[in-house]
């Protein structure tokens, strides 16, 4: 069984490296000001972004994963052990299985996917619309439109994962039995505490997904065509995950955003490991920092022309 | 001449410029789309901005709203510096640029909302007072639940105006306006930029619609292939374009002969039924007849000398260039865009 752990550390983030905590220096008062005065502008951004079609269709689609996956264990009489994704061979024993495979196998790729579609539609959806001139005239004010769109694509990392999880529990609560889970660590825990452990692996990929939504961010300034920042987006993601496998590039390895994705599995240890998390935080931070940085240099020179 | 032209109990000229540009320039690559605009727009003018197709016009609205910026030169609108003071600026100030746009999958007064809740200033609390207001000002109360998807051109035309009325605006720069406006929606729009001038505010449209422009607007501005090639009030953009006199007459060699002798250059217009035309430019003596020094010619001194002449006129009148005689002789002729 221990084979089939994901996410083994075999590299740690290194902690010298700095600049990952960059901390932004203003006075306070004006900043809760701005801060409160963007509140009604998030609020619109997430409305339009969840009275989408296209959102709730991706949304729909992740859900969708856990119950082809439960469907097709349900209706196959037994899964051979230490085949396919891991935990699937224990679906059958525990429902509560059903999202944590879900959210396994998602993770390579629609995970970013739908982060792409997001994450790159935020600024060049809205200029090959028109309405970015809008905003801007409004005046939105282009840094706090930036934020207010990193908050959107952020949103929508924690709404993506859970969707999954959500999705997962419901129909593997209706396929399966739920009982005790047994934890990678071989200790039991009771279904609530089970349910703790789903919604802090759902966290755990929210945040691993926040480098990739930076990424998205900065190529959806680059560009009026949204289709042209979603798809750099995915091909970026899959091109650091292919990496990710190169032995020859073992040092580079640590800096992948990819890297910590599949590490999820300290999580479901007793007690919980936690170091994965940390690193995987501190790596994603880092990436956020560097293309928020480059976003922000991009679009508050950039000329508004479309 | 300049009393003509205030329309407005705020008056011209009073306060200063409502927007002033200084050697506006904007460079795309090599090609120069802006070439050192000197604009200069009074406070409380309807103020007409003409030019042909490519000729620059929408680029420089980018650059006095802060979305573009320019290559040199300086702008300034209610009299502060852009883009350095964007945020002061924009809330006062009311828009349409280049067309409207709009998410379609949203209805109309969801647009509305989205686009008001981006500005910093709007107040959340009379949104959706403001937004019913600025529906109805441009006829939209009716499909203000329908999506944006399913509007005519026209109408997304409408809903264009309404965002740039969302809050009082001191000053309104809209862009082709009436473009895609059914009669009703054209006179609408004419009477909506009359009422917000009345009520003090500067308004900046941009038109190629010269009928237009000559009814409702106080000033204006021609460009031409990036370059501003006249401005000023709209009575005295008429006055530089010079009169002409027509005259119909059988006896056209005499005419000729009397004209030329008043200093004036006939030319022989095509010829009616009832008899031959001759058209002169006005204001041009210098021939041995030549009346007041000064060079002007009455023309019911041109009538008296040529039925002393012997020149039987059957019909004479005096012609002013149109504002569309002034734009052609300024833009030119040709059809293809300039580049
Ligand atoms: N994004 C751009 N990149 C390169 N050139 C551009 C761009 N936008 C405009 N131009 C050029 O700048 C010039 C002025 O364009 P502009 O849109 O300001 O014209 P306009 O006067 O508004 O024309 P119209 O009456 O057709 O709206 C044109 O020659 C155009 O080709
Ligand atoms: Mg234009």
């Amino acid at each position: 069984m221990p084979s089939s752990v994901p996410g083994e550390l075999p590299n740690r983030f290194p902690q010298s490296g700095s600049g990952a905590r960059s901390r932004g220096v203003s006075t306070s008062v004006p900043a809760r000001d701005r801060a409160a005065s963007s509140i009604p502008l998030l609020g619109s951004e997430l409305s339009v972004l969840f009275r989408r079609r296209r959102t709730w269709a991706m949304l729909l689609a992740l859900a969708a994963i856990p119950v082809l996956i439960a469907v097709a264990v349900r209706l196959s009489s037994s899964v051979p052990s230490g085949r396919g994704p891991a935990f699937l061979d224990r679906i059958s024993q525990n429902g509560l299985f059903v999202a944590v495979t879900a959210m396994l196998v998602s993770v390579p790729l629609f995970l970013p996917l739908t982060i792409g579609v997001v994450a790159g539609d935020t600024i060049a959806g809205e200029a090959s619309l028109g309405t970015l001139r809008y905003l801007l005239v409004a005046p939105a004010g282009r840094v706090r439109l930036l934020l207010v769109k990193y908050a959107g694509a952020l949103v929508f990392c924690v709404a993506a994962p859970v969707t999954v999880a959500l999705a997962g529990a419901a129909i593997g609560a209706s396929l399966f039995p739920i009982g005790p889970v047994t934890l990678l660590s071989g200790d039991v825990v009771q279904p609530p505490e089970a349910a703790v452990r789903l919604v802090l692996i759902a966290a755990y990929l929210a945040v691993s997904l926040a480098g990739l939504s930076a990424i998205g961010l900065f190529l959806s300034t680059l560009t009026v065509v949204p289709v042209g920042a979603m798809a750099a987006t995915v091909v970026l993601s899959v091109v650091s995950q292919v990496l990710d496998q190169l032995p020859q590039l073992e040092w580079l390895h640590p800096w992948l955003f990819s890297h910590y994705w599949l590490g999820f599995g300290d999580l479901l240890r007793q007690p919980v490991l936690w170091d994965s998390f940390g690193s995987n935080a501190l790596l994603q931070a880092g990436y956020v920092a560097v293309f928020g940085a480059l976003a922000y240099g991009r679009f508050v020179t950039k000329d508004v022309l479309s | 001449m300049t009393a003509a032209v205030g329309r407005n109990a705020s008056g011209t000229g009073t306060t200063g410029l409502t927007i002033e540009t200084q050697g506006l320039t904007k460079r795309f690559g090599h090609q120069v789309a802006v070439d050192g605009v000197n604009l200069a727009v009074p406070h409380g003018s309807v103020f007409g901005f003409l030019g042909p197709n490519g000729s620059g016009k929408t680029t420089t609205i980018r650059m006095m709203l802060g979305l573009a910026a320019a290559s040199s030169g300086t702008v300034s609108v209610l009299g502060l510096d852009m883009p350095n003071r964007l945020h002061e600026v924009l809330p006062r100030v009311g828009a349409l640029v280049e067309g409207p746009a709009f998410y379609p999958f949203l209805s109309g007064a969801a647009n509305l909302h989205r686009l008001d809740a981006a500005s910093r200033n709007a107040r959340p609390a009379t949104r959706r007072t403001r937004v019913g207001e600025a529906l109805e000002r441009v006829g939209l109360s009716h499909a203000a639940g329908k999506r944006v998807h399913a509007y005519s051109l026209g109408m997304k035309q409408r809903l264009g105006i309404a965002n740039a009325l969302l809050s009082p605006r001191e000053l309104l720069v809209l862009d082709e306006p009436t473009n895609g406006l059914d009669p009703q929606g054209t006179r609408e729009v004419r009477n909506l930029v009359r009422s917000l001038a009345a009520d003090g505010a500067t308004v900046f449209v941009s038109s190629h619609l010269l009928a237009e422009v000559e009814q409702i607007c106080t000033h204006a501005a021609i460009m031409s292939t990036g370059r501003l090639v006249a401005q000023g009030p709209l009575a005295e953009l008429r006055q530089a374009g010079e009169a002409r006199i027509r005259l119909l007459t059988p006896d056209a060699g005499t005419a000729f002969g009397v004209l030329a002798r008043l200093g004036m250059t006939p030319v022989a217009g095509s010829p009616e039924t009832d008899g031959a035309v001759v058209t002169a430019t006005l204001g041009t003596g210098a021939g041995p007849d030549a009346l007041a020094g000064n060079g002007s010619v009455a023309p019911e001194e041109i009538v008296a000398r040529l039925v002393e002449g012997g020149v039987r006129v059957r019909g004479f009148s005096v012609e002013r260039e149109s504002l569309e005689d002034r734009f052609v002789a300024l833009t030119g002729e040709g059809f293809d865009v300039a580049q």
